[in-house]
């Protein structure tokens, strides 16, 4: 064989390897991180106002080691867990309730569709004078964009319902309560899920909101403390770790999604490929 | 349906919640002396004079112009981003992993960061509203131009459609449903961020005018502002979905034809 001929497979498959996903990401990866760091060096941004990368990073080690930071951390955190606990919650509950009758759902349609795009930060000003800056004026805004998020996905899965398999359970005489658990909640849960994804993200979105704005402790309010301190380099180390958090968020809630759904078909069907 | 009586009824169904609650609103703060919630006669009384008289011209349509002028922003960076990413599978396993990163980053954050970059201004302003509505068009816009059917794509070439052809009738409008989904999101996104982008450093904007009645306790008006804020909201999204239903007329007939058959 001549070495041509040997060295043409050998360099197809390394152009395989090259063009493998994984790999091209981490290329990107390492790219953005190279923009980061250059367009300050090069002086095409103003290095005052936006560090290279390095700086950044240095800023960040900087704050892992201070204990505010993780206290800042942990109430961002369980001001998200709780907001979404509280509105998964009713949300859970209202669009059951509401799902499972034909008139009640067409005389609240008008009211949710009106309520809806009501953007949650309208409502500053409300949090703001009913709790000043204690963590509840967040929690209401959290609470109230990330309802509706999963009302309406719980809404359009109770309507989801196989109308032969609810008469079925009813002649079987299953009661209420294991109508709902074997037949309405099965059903309802991939919707649920989905909203409970779209809804995590909202819910941090408004979190560290309420904390940059209200100033309700958290990571926010360290971000507003560096700005005004003109500390450069940690406001940007802090919008890094609420791009991590917020990365976090999206795979923590694709995981739960996984797990409550690996009985569906949907997910059965993804891990049998 | 042009039976007067189901009509009516309809017309009851969609009015009788929205009018008790109005109604439980309107008569529960009556008489309350609560300086926190003062009675709905008294806001609606305050509605017109709050708005009516210059505010309109000088903060609500100002903050409307600086919506719309991100808003689009976001549409054509996002657009033709998405095209050209959702078009090459190389370079979309490329940049998904920084994409996916700063769209986790809630964009809030991001104004802190454009003051440092562009100064307080209105150009900051539009800034952040685009930066905020860019990931869910563009994200949507690289999903909607990646599911595009090949068989259409292969035809498209086979006609020798031209490349600005085949983006016209093929690309785009194949991925118009998505785009469109994309864009709904972003437009309550960009409404958020305009609201937080004017609590900033802002001098006037609808904004910076309801928390300025709150910072100084002229709480009628601030109600007034917060209800002005949802109508806006409100007013968007019909806007949006007869834009919708012009632009994705073709599609919503197609999907109705598939399911009678």
């Amino acid at each position: 064989m001549t070495p041509a001929a040997t060295s043409a497979p050998a360099r197809r498959g390394a152009a395989e390897i090259l063009s493998s996903p994984l790999l091209l990401g981490l290329a990107g990866s390492a790219c953005f991180v190279l923009v980061l760091e250059l367009l300050p060096r090069l002086g095409v941004v103003d290095s005052r106002f936006f560090p290279p990368f390095s700086e950044m990073f240095a800023a960040l080690v900087d704050e892992l080691g201070k204990e505010r930071f993780w206290t800042a951390l942990v109430a961002t955190l369980r001001g998200w867990g709780l907001g979404l606990l509280i509105a998964g919650g009713a949300a859970v509950v209202v669009g059951i309730v509401l799902g499972s009758s034909q008139l009640l759902r067409d005389l609240t349609t008008s009211t949710i569709e009106f309520l809806r795009p009501i953007p949650s930060v309208a409502l500053i000003p409300l949090a703001v004078l009913l709790y000043g800056t204690g963590m509840e004026a967040t929690l209401l805004l959290v609470v109230y964009a990330s309802f509706w998020q999963m009302l309406v996905q719980v809404l359009y899965g109770v309507q989801d319902v196989d109308p032969v398999a609810l008469d079925t359970a009813r002649s079987y005489r299953f009661g209420l309560r294991r109508r709902i658990t074997s037949v309405l909640w099965p059903t309802a849960l991939p919707f649920v899920m989905t909203g409970l994804r779209l809804a995590a993200a909202v819910a941090l979105v408004l979190e560290v909101t309420g904390e940059l704005i209200i100033g309700t402790p958290g990571l926010g309010n360290v971000l507003a403390a560096a700005q005004s301190a003109g500390a450069v380099p940690t406001v940007y180390a802090i919008v890094l770790v609420t791009g991590v958090l917020g990365v976090g968020v999206n795979l923590l809630a694709r995981a739960v999604e996984r797990r409550a759904l690996r009985w569906h078909p949907s997910v059965r069907r993804e891990v049998a490929v | 349906m042009s039976d007067p009586m189901a009509l009516l009824r309809r017309l009851v169904v969609l009015l009788a919640l929205p009018a008790v609650l109005f109604g439980v609103w309107w008569f529960a703060s009556a008489s309350s002396t609560s300086f926190f919630f003062p009675p709905l006669s008294e806001i609606v009384g305050t509605f017109g004079e709050t708005w009516f008289e210059g505010r309109m011209t000088r903060d609500v349509l100002p903050s409307l112009g600086l919506l719309a002028a991100g808003y689009a922003l976001a549409l054509v960076v996002g657009v033709g981003l998405g095209v050209a990413t959702g078009s090459s599978a190389r370079l979309r396993a490329f940049l998904e992993p920084p994409l996916e990163f700063m769209r986790a980053i809630p964009p809030p954050v991001l104004v802190p960061v454009l003051i440092l970059l562009a100064g307080p201004n209105d150009r900051m302003r539009v800034l952040v509203i685009a930066t905020g509505c860019l990931w869910p068009i563009l994200l949507n816009t690289i999903e909607g131009v990646r599911g595009i059917d090949p068989v259409l794509r292969d035809s498209a070439a086979a006609y020798r459609l031209g490349r600005l052809r085949t983006l016209r009738t093929l690309v785009l409008r194949g991925a118009s449903p998505q785009i469109m989904t994309g864009a709904r999101q972003a437009l309550s996104i960009g409404l958020i961020l305009l609201v937080i982008s004017e609590l900033f450093a802002a001098t006037r904007g609808l904004g910076y005018a309801t928390i300025q009645f709150q910072r100084s306790f002229a709480i009628p008006e601030m109600w007034s502002g917060i209800i002005l804020l949802g109508l806006v909201g409100v007013a968007l999204s019909l806007v949006f979905r007869a834009v919708e239903g012009v632009v994705l007329g073709w599609y919503h007939g197609q999907r109705e034809s598939e399911r009678k058959s």
